[in-house]
């Protein structure tokens, strides 16, 4: 549960729909002016994807600590790696979650039906 | 309805596939951030971009800073940029009009399809009603399938770990995202600084989400310096 009042929801979610149609728009809107990406921008957009996604999912299969150990022992991150080589194998999102899912639902609770 | 409208719309249900667990996982995580339903479904029709949504509603979630979700929500859509660019000299036929309510539909799998529908000249289909077949269909099932999360999203139980969900998510589009060694580079250099600076963000009380602009900038300018380097 977030501390945000409705009405800062609604700012949130407001401002990021406009942006993000403006930013559909634009090239759509100006063709004719301009007609292409500047190359710098091109190059700094081809990482966009691979840096903020591997923002978003490196802390989820970690708890972040100065234990490199207890961080490398995480049931996440071995279910993660297990979902990641399906993802590279597939390219199928459902799999992935799926196989992601299972992988840490065994390790989790494996462990104490067999033991 | 039209038949390229159609081809369109059939051409999807692949891309829906994909799309249903991610609007599940996004509507579950909607609920437990604590948005309403109608913030949700608006959340879902208006920006309609999958990624966006899930790390904004994490945000939220985290109590993160009101400028830093809005910055983080844009950054991540800016890739919209070059599909823009791209699909753009396809559409100079139609009037200013068109033109907006075509833009509104642009996702990654809606430029994607299209993109490759019209390489296929052979086929002549019309650019308009294919691509709105495409966007039409994806929107619907993607709103829809959004509140269908949030409703389920109540009666799952915490111990099955469903939030794990949201970074497997993100995990099956990163990696069918890289397609050379600098993104490899930037992707790693940025998986890196994340936890590093999600630590100090806990650790020392700075604002959350701080640790994601800060890692996904360190993961870009490694992939471009890599980049240079390799060129060279």
């Amino acid at each position: 549960m977030s501390d945000f009042s409705a009405l800062g929801i609604w700012a949130i979610i407001l401002v990021i729909a406009v942006a993000t149609y403006l930013i559909r728009l634009s090239f759509i809107h100006l063709f004719g002016r301009i007609n292409q990406v500047p190359p710098r921008v091109k190059l700094v957009l081809k990482f966009v994807p691979a840096a903020v996604l591997a923002a978003l999912v490196a802390p989820g299969l970690v708890t972040p600590s100065p234990d490199v150990a207890a961080m490398v022992l995480d049931e996440r991150l071995a279910a993660g790696i297990v979902a990641a080589v399906v993802a590279w194998w597939r390219g199928n999102i459902l799999l992935t979650i799926g196989v992601g899912m299972a992988a840490l639902w065994v390790l989790e609770f494996g462990p104490a039906l067999v033991f | 309805m039209n038949e390229d409208f159609n081809a369109g719309a059939r051409d999807s249900i692949g891309i829906l596939l994909g799309l249903v667990p991610f609007a599940l996982v996004f509507g579950i995580a909607a609920d437990g951030a604590g948005l309403s339903v109608v913030q949700t479904t608006v959340m879902s029709a208006g920006i309609f971009a999958g990624t966006a949504q899930l790390v904004t509603v994490e945000l939220i979630g985290a109590n993160a800073g009101l400028t830093i979700i809005v910055v983080t929500g844009i950054v991540v859509n800016l890739r919209m940029l070059m599909y823009s660019a791209s699909i753009a000299p396809h559409f100079t036929d139609y009037g200013k009009r068109t033109r907006a309510y075509l833009a509104y539909f642009l996702t990654d799998h809606v430029y994607a399809m299209s993109i490759a529908e019209y390489a296929a000249e052979a086929r002549s289909r019309d650019k308009r009603l294919y691509y709105l077949g495409l966007g039409v269909s994806i929107w619907s099932v993607w709103v829809a399938t959004t509140i269908v999360g949030f409703v389920l999203g109540a009666g799952i139980p915490e111990s099955l770990n469903l939030m794990f969900a949201i970074p497997l998510v993100f995990l099956a589009i990163l990696i069918p995202a890289i397609e050379d060694l600098p993104q490899v580079v930037a992707a790693l250099a940025s998986a890196v600084v994340a936890i590093a600076a999600a630590y100090a963000v806990a650790e020392f009380g700075l604002p959350a989400g701080v640790d994601l602009l800060v890692a996904a900038a360190a993961g870009i300018a490694a992939g471009v310096t890599t980049e240079g380097v390799m060129g060279r």
